[in-house]
């Protein structure tokens, strides 16, 4: 089971190095949307400090659903994807492997650079270490929520509009515990909680995402 | 008459609120009507077609 | 037992299920205008002006109602979708996708009233309360329902994957729901809760209620109407539809 998954795992991560440049468009879109905030808002360092967890983390949040197209989209172009539907390996199995994949070079690059953008925006050290830990937790689960939009809107036209409007309205309960968890530590009032709740949510999310992708995935290739 | 219409003060909010609500559950039965004359002036329309060929 | 089996897949079939899908939504329809004469009638001359809020009040007797029925049409259709999903039943995704705008619609009014009531009683059209913002994503989910709907030309598609979503939405509300509770409660701004359980005047309360039915009755009445348009447009090419229409049934 494990060596199916970890194949899945291997393969998606082999075929996204071979484009990195790709990669590169995720990260370069989270870094500037957080760098616009202050030129739009103004230098005040005490109103960045306040807004800092939101931004960062709606960008992410942003960022996360740029790169939801590429999931699926090479797989089903190039009838990959049809191949897989027919293993007899769990279908889900399949698609939680690719979701790591996916979030490996889509997320962890993210999760990694947020405390650079955080320093920018005047946040201390612990806040700073809470951030990048909500997003470590978060960001999975996002990807996870994605897969599911991803999977439905497989091949149709202004598929990544689509996607957004599916997907963001799921992803809010991930956006209001992981900006809390910073807030909360910035306030001093200790964000454990939030994170705690985040996790649960990412526990959650990896139970019962990959088999709706699943499901999904069956749907738009009938 | 004015005094009830006034609503004691509140007649924007009170008016405001019942006015959108009937003008959706007016609007929404008509354009259901005209979404189902549409459909079936379309199926008369193939069965002429059909009938002339 | 079997009788019984039978006469309920019965009416799963569109072809049997649109003529009573008809009448079903005529006698709505009457029982609508009735109970909203009577509710529109209590709620501006028999039921009593609110000491607290004088008569601004009143928008609850549009307002309450949309915001339940918005939420109970969400979990209706997803059961439907779910239904369809699980039996393959044509009528079911149907159903589901008849419901779809209703909510939508009744969602925005819930919003729309809200903000009327805010307005004098909190200074502000819009404020993140709890209610107001599950409120917003809630119709944020019916959009994407009725997008995703939209975007897919075959149905059968359209119905399955739009099913998953309900059936994904639906687990997501209550969590969406609880979250944005404990987000408002940390983020305590100027909002001042008017809407406490206060204990409500018992006429009061008997217009409520009798505007809530009103809201049920047209909600039915819309939904069938609408799931009789969706069989037409879908069904156009069997030959009981074509009859139908020709015979000038339909």
């Amino acid at each position: 089971m494990f060596e199916i998954f970890r194949t899945v795992v291997m393969r998606d991560l082999v075929l996204a190095l071979r484009r990195r440049a790709d990669l590169m468009t995720v990260l370069f879109f989270f870094v500037i949307v957080v760098s616009l905030f202050p030129l739009a808002i103004g230098p005040e360092m005490s109103t960045l400090r306040m807004i800092a967890p939101g931004v960062v983390w709606v960008a992410a949040l942003l960022a996360s659903m740029l790169a939801l197209e590429r999931l699926f989209a090479a797989d089903y172009a190039d009838g990959t994807l049809e191949q897989m539907l027919l293993t007899p390996q769990p279908l889900a199995l399949l698609v939680l492997g690719k979701i790591a994949a996916h979030w490996l070079v889509t997320g962890l690059p993210l999760v990694l650079i947020s405390p650079l953008l955080g320093l920018q925006y005047g946040l201390s050290g612990e806040t700073l270490l809470v951030l990048l830990f909500s997003l470590l937790l978060g960001t999975p689960a996002l990807s996870l929520i994605g897969a599911i939009g991803a999977a439905l809107t497989l091949g149709l036209r202004g598929g990544g509009v689509l996607v957004s409007l599916l997907v963001l309205p799921l992803t809010i309960p991930v956006l209001i515990f992981g900006s809390g968890s910073v807030e909360a530590t910035a306030s001093g009032m200790g964000g454990e909680g939030h994170l705690y709740l985040l996790g649960a949510i990412l526990v959650m999310s990896l139970v019962l995402a990959p088999l709706a992708a699943a499901t999904a995935l069956r749907i738009s290739n009938e | 008459m004015k005094e009830f219409f006034a609503m004691g003060g509140y007649a924007l909010y009170v008016w405001g609120s019942f006015a959108m609500t009937a003008l959706l559950m007016i609007v929404e039965p008509i354009l259901l009507r005209r979404r189902k004359q549409a459909a079936l002036a379309r199926i008369r329309r193939i069965a002429r077609l059909q009938q002339q060929r | 037992m079997s009788s019984r089996l039978v006469n309920w897949f019965k009416f799963s079939s569109p072809s049997t299920f649109y003529p009573l899908a008809g009448k079903i939504g005529f006698w709505s329809m009457v029982v609508t205008v009735v109970l909203l004469a009577v509710g529109l009638y209590m709620s501006f001359f028999v039921a009593p002006t609110d000491y607290k809020q004088g008569e601004g009040y009143r928008i609850i007797y549009v307002h309450v109602p949309a915001a339940w029925m918005s939420m109970f049409l969400y979990v209706l259709m997803a059961g439907w979708a779910a239904l369809g999903l699980v039996f393959n039943t044509r009528l079911s995704a149907m159903m589901a996708s008849a419901l779809a705008p209703t909510g939508a619609s009744m969602a925005f009014i819930a919003l729309w009233t809200g903000a009327f009531w805010g307005k004098p009683m909190w200074g502000a059209w819009w404020v993140w309360d709890a209610r107001l913002t599950s409120e917003l994503i809630l119709l944020f989910l019916y959009l994407g329902f009725i997008a995703l709907q939209s975007a897919i030309d075959d149905p059968r598609r359209a119905d399955r994957a739009c099913a998953v979503l309900a059936i994904v939405g639906v687990v997501n509300v209550p969590i969406i729901y609880y979250s944005v509770i404990w987000w408002n409660t940390l983020h305590q701004g100027a909002t001042i809760q008017i809407r406490g359980e206060s204990s409500m005047d018992p006429l009061m309360l008997t217009t409520l209620l009798i505007m809530t039915l009103a809201f049920w009755a047209y909600c039915i009445a819309v939904a069938m109407a609408r799931v009789r348009s969706i069989i037409l447009e879908r069904e156009r090419e069997t030959t009981w539809v074509g009859e139908m229409v020709k015979e000038g049934r339909a």
